[in-house]
């Protein structure tokens, strides 16, 4: 075979393309792809070039989360950015494209509070730059049935939250966003009670899918997206993804969240994306993905099982929904 | 039959939301990806729901109408309203079946049988049907009573309409709140004459009775829904 292969291509044997780097070409096309998207993140996010910089840029992290993203076609930008349950702009689904223009984004201070070694009131470049960004591409799907897929820029929140120190005594961690009527004119209407808020378990908070986003698609996060600062649970419906965070408190008992508060037979804390539980006024057994036309199966946990069913062994996921 | 210009507008007016829908389902083929938002099939189902429960309540206004500002003319185009409703509904249905479950049969089963609110809308629209079919003047003439005793099915239509779209409705009940208003302003406009005509029939009241005898009772109009008329 080998003097085959030799007579009929007439290569050398030290012009062979050692098959390690022949097979990594692909992922070394899609490094430098991301080499160039972590630049643009870094430039659009306006960073100033420092070491801190060439940590975004680095690759090991974007590499290594490769294994949680997904190679699914990516919603288109314009889906994904004029598409938008942001009740704080209007309860249509255009409204906070078209509303979410009087949010200011910076400054912007983050509240911790809590069962934590480092409360305090901090701007929210505090929180962000001692980390690098990462991409991650995540499958969202809403509650409503339907789905899209983002690239997201953000950090892990659980490198967030050990800066932070959680005592022992935080179970549970809760988000708040913004009140302010002057900046979120949806707020005028009491369609939910405002502030919104969420909550996570600490083992949920800390696992590594669990995303704080400050981007999408390369750049930062544009308002209606939940700027400057938003949550990505991807194995859980998208509402769990709260947006322009200004609290993050560590309590010792499980927070209430808004839908929950708002429907409790239809929305429930865990909210974790489950086909054989239905909304009781609809399937989740299927889902649009945004920009298809047929529906498509709905998967346990959205499909990172792998990454998260272990926190769920042994409970009831009809009664804790 | 000929058509008035009042009639010919009026249907002009009555299609328009179905032309723009049309119009941009054609722009959405021709790739231009933001017409009827990034979830077209979910935008196209609030669409036709919206517009036929519009007019089913503009079917039910017409009589009050009539009656507030006595142009009777209104009454020749009630027949039009209902059958536009029914228009926009089938629009709703054939959306739910063909784009949203793509004719996937089991699934459109379990839903309008376990999920109550498209319970109501699928009875709605059964109960819809027949009236749609004895709308022409040969069904009129052949049901004769029957048919005011049947085409009154229109009340229980459009509040099964109605309560299925506010139950739709995750949190924001602004606009099935102002639908339910509205039938409740309709219903006791009817409530209110009926209980003006039972007070006059009774036998504590044999004057009323004489005059409904003589049928020169001009109230019975507004809660009597009549046959439409030819024009």
């Amino acid at each position: 075979m080998l003097f085959k292969f030799l007579k009929s291509s007439h290569v050398k044997s030290g012009e062979i393309t050692p098959e390690n780097i022949y097979l990594g070409r692909r992922e070394f096309i899609q490094d430098t792809a991301r080499i160039g998207a972590g630049v643009a993140a870094v430039a659009t996010l306006g960073l100033t070039p420092s070491p801190a910089q060439a940590e975004v840029r680095a690759l090991d992290n974007i590499i290594r989360d490769g294994a949680f993203g997904t190679d699914e076609k990516q919603t288109s930008y314009r889906a994904v950015t004029e598409y938008n349950n942001f009740y704080e702009f209007g309860t249509d689904k255009s409204d906070p494209a078209r509303n979410a223009h009087s949010l200011r984004p910076r400054p912007w201070t983050v509240k911790i509070d809590g069962h934590v070694d480092n409360p305090g009131d901090y701007d929210i470049d505090d929180l962000i730059k001692p980390h690098m960004l990462q991409e991650r591409v995540y499958r969202m799907r809403c509650v409503e049935a339907w789905s899209m897929v983002i690239p997201w820029v953000g950090i892990p929140l659980a490198q967030i939250i050990k800066k932070l120190g959680p005592t022992s005594q935080a179970k549970y961690v809760r988000f708040e966003t913004l009140v302010d009527q002057k900046q979120m004119p949806g707020q005028s209407r009491r369609v939910i009670k405002w502030p919104y808020a969420e909550g996570l378990r600490m083992d949920e908070a800390m696992n590594p899918l669990t995303l704080m986003a400050v981007g999408l698609y390369g750049k930062e996060l544009p308002n209606q997206n939940g700027a400057p600062m938003r949550l990505v649970v991807p194995w859980k419906y998208g509402f769990k993804g709260i947006k322009s965070i200004v609290r993050i408190s560590f309590v010792d008992r499980m927070p209430s969240n808004s839908w929950k508060r708002l429907a409790p037979h239809e929305y429930g804390f865990y909210a974790n994306v489950n086909p054989e539980v239905d909304h009781p006024r609809w399937t989740q057994a299927n889902e649009r993905r945004i920009g298809e036309f047929r529906r498509r199966k709905t998967l346990m946990f959205n499909g990172y099982s792998e990454e998260v069913a272990h926190m769920y062994s042994g409970m009831n996921l009809k009664k804790y929904f | 039959m000929r058509l008035s210009p009042l009639k010919i507008t009026a249907h002009i007016l009555a299609l328009l939301p179905a032309i723009w829908l049309f119009w941009q389902g054609w722009l959405l083929y021709d790739f231009q990806d933001n017409a009827l938002t990034a979830n077209p099939i979910k935008y196209i189902h609030h669409y036709t729901g919206d517009w036929a429960i519009r007019f089913l309540l503009l079917g039910l206004a017409i009589s009050p109408l009539r009656k507030v500002t006595g142009w009777n003319r209104l009454i020749s185009f009630r027949r039009m309203v209902g059958l536009y409703a029914f228009f926009y509904v089938m629009l709703h249905l054939l959306n739910f079946i063909v784009l949203d479950y793509y004719f996937d049969w089991g699934t459109i089963i379990k839903e309008i049988i376990k999920r109550p609110a498209i319970t109501f809308g699928m009875t709605a629209i059964i109960l819809l049907l027949p009236l749609a079919v004895t709308s022409t003047k040969g069904w009129v003439r052949r049901l004769g009573k029957r048919w005011i005793k049947l085409h009154k099915l229109i009340y229980l239509i459009t509040i099964l309409a109605v309560v299925h779209n506010f139950m739709m409705v995750k949190a924001d009940i602004l606009q099935p709140a102002i639908h339910m208003a509205i039938l409740a302003v309709l219903l006791s406009y009817r409530l209110y004459h009926w209980f003006l005509l039972r007070k006059k029939a009774s036998p504590a009241n044999p004057k009323a009775r004489r005059s409904k005898a003589v049928g020169s009772d001009v109230t019975t109009a507004a809660e009597k829904p009549c046959p439409p008329t030819t024009s």
